[in-house]
């Protein structure tokens, strides 16, 4: 086995007993990268020097016991996440060549373990989009097929977990964009609690749906990774105070007498049959392993992508307005007017989804349209939440398809947004309830494209979710397929 | 229609973002797609049910006021388009 090659759990166990140095492990990691990249696209920049004097020190650090969880292992971070000195561009050309002179807490995090920055990834243009086919940077490839797309908008993470270009990697989720790439791109994806991990550093989309959270190879690994980003943060004001559990501890623990709710409207038309059928798998393996299954209904889920697609855009228009070329970022040098700058460099810099998004969501929040489309949307969203309610007064945790067909082509619905917003039905009710979620893969289309399950669970119990996770990935008996590349 | 070409020019403009003829068009038809597919929600009686804003109920979070180190003036400048290391530097406003 290579060294790249190796989870993150397993990479610890070889540094910490002497076999392997996080530089040998970190320069196998590069190496893959230069090897794949060409091909795939997932990266936006790749920070060698930073990256080989990180894990310097992580050698270091273990020689002298001092190790932390994450010592030496390298990982990816979406290219929204604060990083110090290093360029975030969210995606974006108004932030081409915007560094950040802090670091994300979540990025902080990760450095006091130990864990080293290989470079930042790409994504959907400020995270609005559901193939990764907005980022303004070259579009991330789905290591299983050529020419289709790896889900989005966190793209650039799924694609170097998947394609071995490192063990891990950190994503946000404001609407399915950790779930739905890791189910595409087949590896593990989970979108946290709604305020569980700190947003500061997360440049804003819609701040009440963004949420940061991993991708990994296995559900052990997410567990880790959820152990060091969880927690309160003074510095996020929706940061909740609220217990940590290592939530390492009972993912082995097993399902029996766990009550797993399948809600009937994720499985209506539209819905894959081959989809379907890997889903229902997942359903007959808990039941086998002792899961109590219990049918359950969410009546509004028909109506969540119009909510969505009215309170994100909502939000989204209020927090991007603060690109204007005054502060940084792009500037059209040419304005000589105040008002031509803001005007010509927002026009410029954002590209045809964002100044999509920014209109519908200046346009429902404007005089005489707020109540019709905003407040609307707003009070859909306590049914929706309340939906949820209900259903975890007879179960545990649902269990459910994440996107209703595997990967598509690249280039598929490029002009009609329509249909791609709403293939993001089944993940997008999370958000607007805050409920934690997560993709575990759960096999693979005759075509040969992963297919991931999700799993949905009450606020702040990502433990149950993990646990029973963890018991698909043990039992689910998925055939061992190899990229080619 | 439920938005009109007038409409769109009014709410890019409240949004600081200039559109060609041909996005303009475009945008258009796209904005009246969508705006009329959120209809839907429509068919829903919420006469009865407050708005959720934030899962959670947020407050104010309160600091204490004390003077903190922070982002020095030159590196808070730093990444400013046309800056002269000390001020943000825009087009004449008055």
């Amino acid at each position: 086995m290579k060294p790249y090659e190796l989870t993150i759990v397993q990479a610890l166990q070889q540094m910490d007993s002497g076999e392997l140095s996080s530089v040998e492990l970190t320069k196998s990691c590069l190496a893959r990268i230069d090897d794949v990249e060409p091909e795939l696209c997932a990266f936006i920049t790749v920070d060698k020097d930073g990256a080989l004097s990180q894990a310097e020190k992580a050698d270091k650090q273990r020689a002298v016991g001092r190790a932390g969880r994450l010592c030496g292992v390298p990982l990816s971070i979406k290219d929204l996440l604060s990083t110090r000195g290093v360029k975030t561009t969210c995606g974006s050309k108004i932030l081409a060549n915007y560094i950040p002179p802090y670091d994300a807490t979540v990025v902080e995090n990760i450095k006091q373990e130990g864990g080293v920055i290989l470079g930042k990834v790409a994504m959907d243009e400020f995270a609005m989009g559901s193939t990764s086919e907005t980022c303004a940077f070259g579009v991330p490839r789905n290591p299983w097929k050529k020419g289709y797309v790896a889900g989005g908008s966190s793209g650039g993470s799924a694609v170097s977990v998947a394609s071995y270009e490192c063990p891990g990697s950190l994503g946000s989720d404001t609407g399915g964009s950790i779930r739905q790439p890791a189910s595409l791109c087949g590896v593990v994806g989970m979108k946290p609690t709604y305020g569980r991990v700190s947003r500061y550093g997360l440049t804003a989309f819609a701040s009440s749906l963004d949420q940061v959270g991993p991708l990994c190879r296995t559900v052990e690994d997410c567990a880790l990774m959820m152990n060091i980003i969880s927690g309160y943060d003074k510095r996020d004001s929706t940061s909740v105070k609220q217990d940590v559990p290592d939530f390492s501890t009972h993912l082995n623990s097993g399902v029996k007498g766990l009550k797993v709710g399948v809600p009937a409207e994720y499985f209506t038309d539209g819905l894959d049959s081959e989809v379907e059928a890997i889903v229902r798998s997942g359903i007959d393996t808990l039941k086998k392993e002792g899961a109590e299954i219990v049918e359950v209904s969410l009546p509004h889920t028909q109506y969540a992508v119009a909510a969505y697609y009215l309170i994100a855009p909502a939000e989204a228009s209020s927090n991007l307005a603060r690109y204007d070329g005054a502060l940084y970022g792009y500037r059209d040098m040419e304005a000589d007017s105040l008002l031509d700058m803001y005007r010509q460099t927002r026009s410029i810099g954002f590209g045809a989804e964002v100044k999509r998004r920014i209109l519908i969501g200046t346009y429902a929040l404007s005089s005489g349209y707020y109540d019709a489309y905003y407040k609307k949307a707003s009070q859909v969203r306590t049914l929706i939440l309340d939906d949820f309610q209900k259903s975890f007064e007879s179960c545990d945790v649902l269990i459910s398809p994440i996107t209703p067909t595997a990967a598509w082509k690249i280039g598929e619905n490029s002009d009609d947004p329509l249909p791609l917003y709403m293939s993001d039905i089944l993940t997008l009710s999370a958000n607007l309830a805050g409920l934690p979620g997560m993709s575990v893969p759960g096999g693979f289309t005759r075509e040969g494209l992963p297919v991931g399950i999700q799993l949905q669970g009450p606020h702040f119990q990502e433990e149950i979710i993990l646990k029973a996770g963890s018991c698909l990935e043990r039992c689910l008996d998925l055939p061992a397929k190899k990229l080619d590349i | 229609m439920k938005i009109t070409k007038k409409e769109v020019e009014h709410v890019a403009d409240l949004a600081r973002l200039s559109l060609s003829d041909d996005e303009l068009e475009k945008m258009t038809g796209q904005l009246d797609t969508i705006l009329s597919y959120m209809d839907t929600l429509n068919t829903l009686d919420t006469s009865q049910v407050q708005p959720t804003t934030h899962v959670f109920s947020v407050s104010n979070a309160f600091r204490e006021d004390i003077v903190q180190e922070s982002l020095s003036q030159t590196d808070a400048v730093k990444n400013g388009p046309l800056q002269d290391g000390q001020f943000f530097q825009v087009p004449k406003v008055i």
